[in-house]
């Protein structure tokens, strides 16, 4: 009887508070991904036409690349990650604040890709940092790095931002 | 003096380019000491080359460059062609000046944009990468792809020229150059632009040629070298263009010789289009490659200076050693000459002048 | 271009004549002299080198020979904005792999120094004499013998 009460109360709270609040709050992020400045490799270069007036990724909601990491949300590994640049890249994604998401851009940056049997490259960033999306190409054009900031939003657009309706089935609902 | 001093690490994460770091120590806001630190990218180029035939090696050559792959590639085509017995056929030779002088303004553009940036002025960030689209289109008309060409190859290039080609690109030579004068206006005369520039960072004549310094930074400080003139390889000789040498050796005049390399760059494209005689593009023969035993060594006048390659060879279809000498390298050395005494300030404007590109650097 | 090589001839016999039995003349092609020298006299030829007007190292190429217990250190130097500009000086010499130490030609070039200290990262060549032999490219944590090394297999390639 109990359970069955708290169930219903739990799946209008979801209706009620949670999807319009993850709504807004998702709208939110959606649109302002700050990417780190953290060049990795020669991908990079790419990433800088995708800002040119040709493309110009910033009519998706994402901006040039900046300097302080600690306003950012979106971290783009461009490509190959040495063995030198690995405790950097893991400092600098600790450092960041959450929510954040990363897009891992280029063969290098997903398995090594042409560096696959190189002593100093790291084979795919996935083993240091989670990744949300993956670019394949060496190097992507422009355009799939555009599309992958559109699938990144798509995902952000599905997060359930607040949760307290699953929160109060999970507490409640055990004992009951 | 300890007390004094104020080390700062600048990178590898920084609002300039990144995989790279400048250690340098400050006196109030005055550079005493610079060290820097290189090796983010270090990928190991030259020991992956040894494990690859001469043709396996072109892709993951020129990566260590993508904006100026053709100009990476060229003396790596030129030292394995000696070793490898397979000359070009000379229709392949202009169009491998057409490719690499297209690469060249690709090069300079993508840095003229970062030195917008750099110096303060964002409107020179957008025209060039913008424009050089234009050029893009041009090299992916011949080589199909963006930037990695992969287009050299030893005994000639890949594939000939579309037969479009030569109307376009001459439409978008002309296009361009009217284009530059706009770009001398609002940027390179700029009072602002020269007051961050002019008389920053200067490189004396011997000092630029003791340190090793090469291509455009050397010819900013009023030395009249270029391996397209000195040695000319790949019928260079048969064009008629100028280099550009400024003499005064501060980040304006290099950035004055970039853009006298740009109008350059299209005076060579228009004449290499129109004395390009026919033929095949490829050397005929065919069959496993293998080096004769031996070493060469080749240099050329890429974007950023001197390249060179110099490859030994044990009879064997792969490289016994391949060393890579990249003008970006030789950048190091001046680097810590030319920041100390300066302020601050002035390190975004010194640093992107050299047109250091770390990845080139580290191989 | 022109295929002779009698300017090549005439430099090295201006060379020879002051290093007779010092020098071992490897190859003249057009454009392209290589000598090889013991280390211990490879600082006075580099010297002489410099005052006929090769002023620039372009590379510094260290190889490993493990076949004949050796490794060889070559420089290739370039003239800038005289009339030997056409041409690439290749200078080298080879050293025991069991103690490599050779000396530093950092005095005389300049422009020597980042790419020795490079040869000396990745081949564990010493140049003695150099003011600044450390780490460079490879992490700072490399415990690893040096890459370039014919014993440094790549892995998954051995
Ligand atoms: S994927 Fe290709 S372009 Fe990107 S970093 Fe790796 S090698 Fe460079």
């Amino acid at each position: 009887m109990m359970g069955v009460l708290v169930g219903k109360l739990s799946e209008v709270i979801e209706k009620v508070v949670d999807e319009p609040l993850s709504y807004v709050i998702n709208w939110g992020r959606l649109y302002s991904l700050w990417p780190v400045h953290l060049e990795t490799a020669c991908c990079s270069a790419e990433f800088g036409a995708c800002h040119g007036p040709r493309f110009d990724a910033e009519r998706f909601g994402v901006l040039e690349a900046f300097g302080s990491l600690r306003q950012c949300d979106l971290l783009i590994v461009f490509g190959t990650v040495t063995r030198k640049m690995m405790p950097r890249l893991k400092l600098i994604y600790d450092q960041m604040p959450e929510p954040k998401y990363v897009i891992a851009m280029g063969a290098c940056a997903i398995d090594g890709g042409l560096y696959f049997d190189s002593y100093n490259v790291l084979p795919g960033i996935d083993k240091i940092i989670p990744v949300d999306v993956y670019i394949p190409g060496c190097p992507p054009r422009p355009e799939a790095v555009v599309q992958a900031i559109m699938m990144l939003q798509e995902k952000i657009r599905r997060n359930k931002a607040i949760a307290i309706g699953s929160w109060i089935r999970k507490k409640f609902l055990k004992k009951g | 003096m300890a007390e004094r001093t104020l080390t700062l690490s600048i990178g590898p994460q920084h609002p300039g380019a990144g995989h790279f770091r400048l250690i340098v120590v400050l006196d109030g806001d005055i550079v005493v000491d610079v060290k820097p630190d290189p090796g983010y990218v270090h990928r190991g180029a030259e020991k992956m080359a040894e494990y690859r035939t001469y043709i396996q090696n072109i892709p993951h050559l020129e990566r260590p460059v993508i904006i100026d792959s053709s100009g990476i590639l060229f003396p790596y085509v030129l030292a394995s062609e000696e070793l490898l017995d397979l000359p070009p056929p000379p229709r392949a030779q202009y169009i491998r000046i057409i490719m690499a002088e297209l690469n060249r303004i690709i090069s300079h553009l993508y840095w003229l944009g970062i030195y917008g940036v750099f110096v303060g002025h964002t409107t020179m960030f957008l025209w060039p990468v913008g424009d050089r689209e234009l050029f893009i289109d041009l090299a992916q008309m011949i080589a199909g792809a963006r930037v990695t060409f992969a287009f050299f190859v030893p005994g000639g290039v890949r594939n000939d020229i579309p037969d479009d080609f030569p109307d376009k690109a001459i439409k978008v030579c002309n296009y361009y150059e009217k284009r530059l004068k706009e770009y001398e206006k609002i940027f390179f005369y700029n009072p602002l632009v020269l007051k961050r520039t002019q008389g920053v960072g200067i490189l004396k004549r011997e000092d630029a040629i003791e340190l090793g310094a090469t291509g455009p930074n050397l010819r900013g400080s009023g030395v009249k070298s270029d391996v397209r003139k000195d040695e000319p390889y790949s019928s260079y000789d048969d064009i008629d263009f100028e280099i550009p040498v400024y003499k005064d050796g501060d980040c304006w005049s290099r950035c004055m010789v970039r853009l006298g390399e740009l109008y350059q760059s299209m005076n060579i494209i228009k004449q290499a289009i129109k004395k390009m005689p026919s033929g095949p593009v490829k050397n005929a023969k065919r069959g496993v490659l293998k080096g004769i035993e031996g070493e060469a060594f080749a240099r050329t006048e890429s974007a950023r200076g001197t390249m060179a390659y110099y490859i030994i060879s044990d009879g064997k279809p792969y490289p016994y050693r391949l060393k890579l000498s990249v003008p970006s390298f030789r950048c190091l050395s001046l680097m810590k000459h030319l920041l100390v005494n300066q302020h601050v300030a002035d390190i975004p404007a010194i640093y992107w002048g050299l047109d250091y590109w770390p990845v080139e650097a580290d191989k | 271009m022109s295929l002779t090589t009698e300017r090549e001839r005439a430099l090295l016999d201006k060379i020879k004549a002051k290093f007779e039995d010092v020098i071992k003349e490897k190859y003249v092609k057009p454009k392209r002299i290589r000598i090889d020298v013991s280390p211990q006299k490879i600082f006075e030829v580099a010297s002489f080198l410099k005052a006929l007007g090769f002023n620039q190292v372009a590379s510094v190429a260290g190889t490993d020979y493990p076949s004949s217990n050796e490794m060889e250190v070559v420089y290739h130097i370039v003239a800038i904005d005289n009339e030997l500009r056409d041409i690439v000086f290749a200078l080298g010499e080879r050293v025991s792999r069991d103690n490599p130490i050779v000396p530093s030609l950092t005095d005389v070039w300049k422009s020597a120094s980042y790419h020795e200290q490079e040869t000396y990262e990745m081949l564990g060549i010493k140049f003695e004499g150099h003011p600044r032999l450390e780490r460079l490219l490879l992490p700072e944590d490399w415990a690893d013998i040096p890459p370039l090394r014919k014993e440094f297999k790549l892995p998954g390639r051995e």
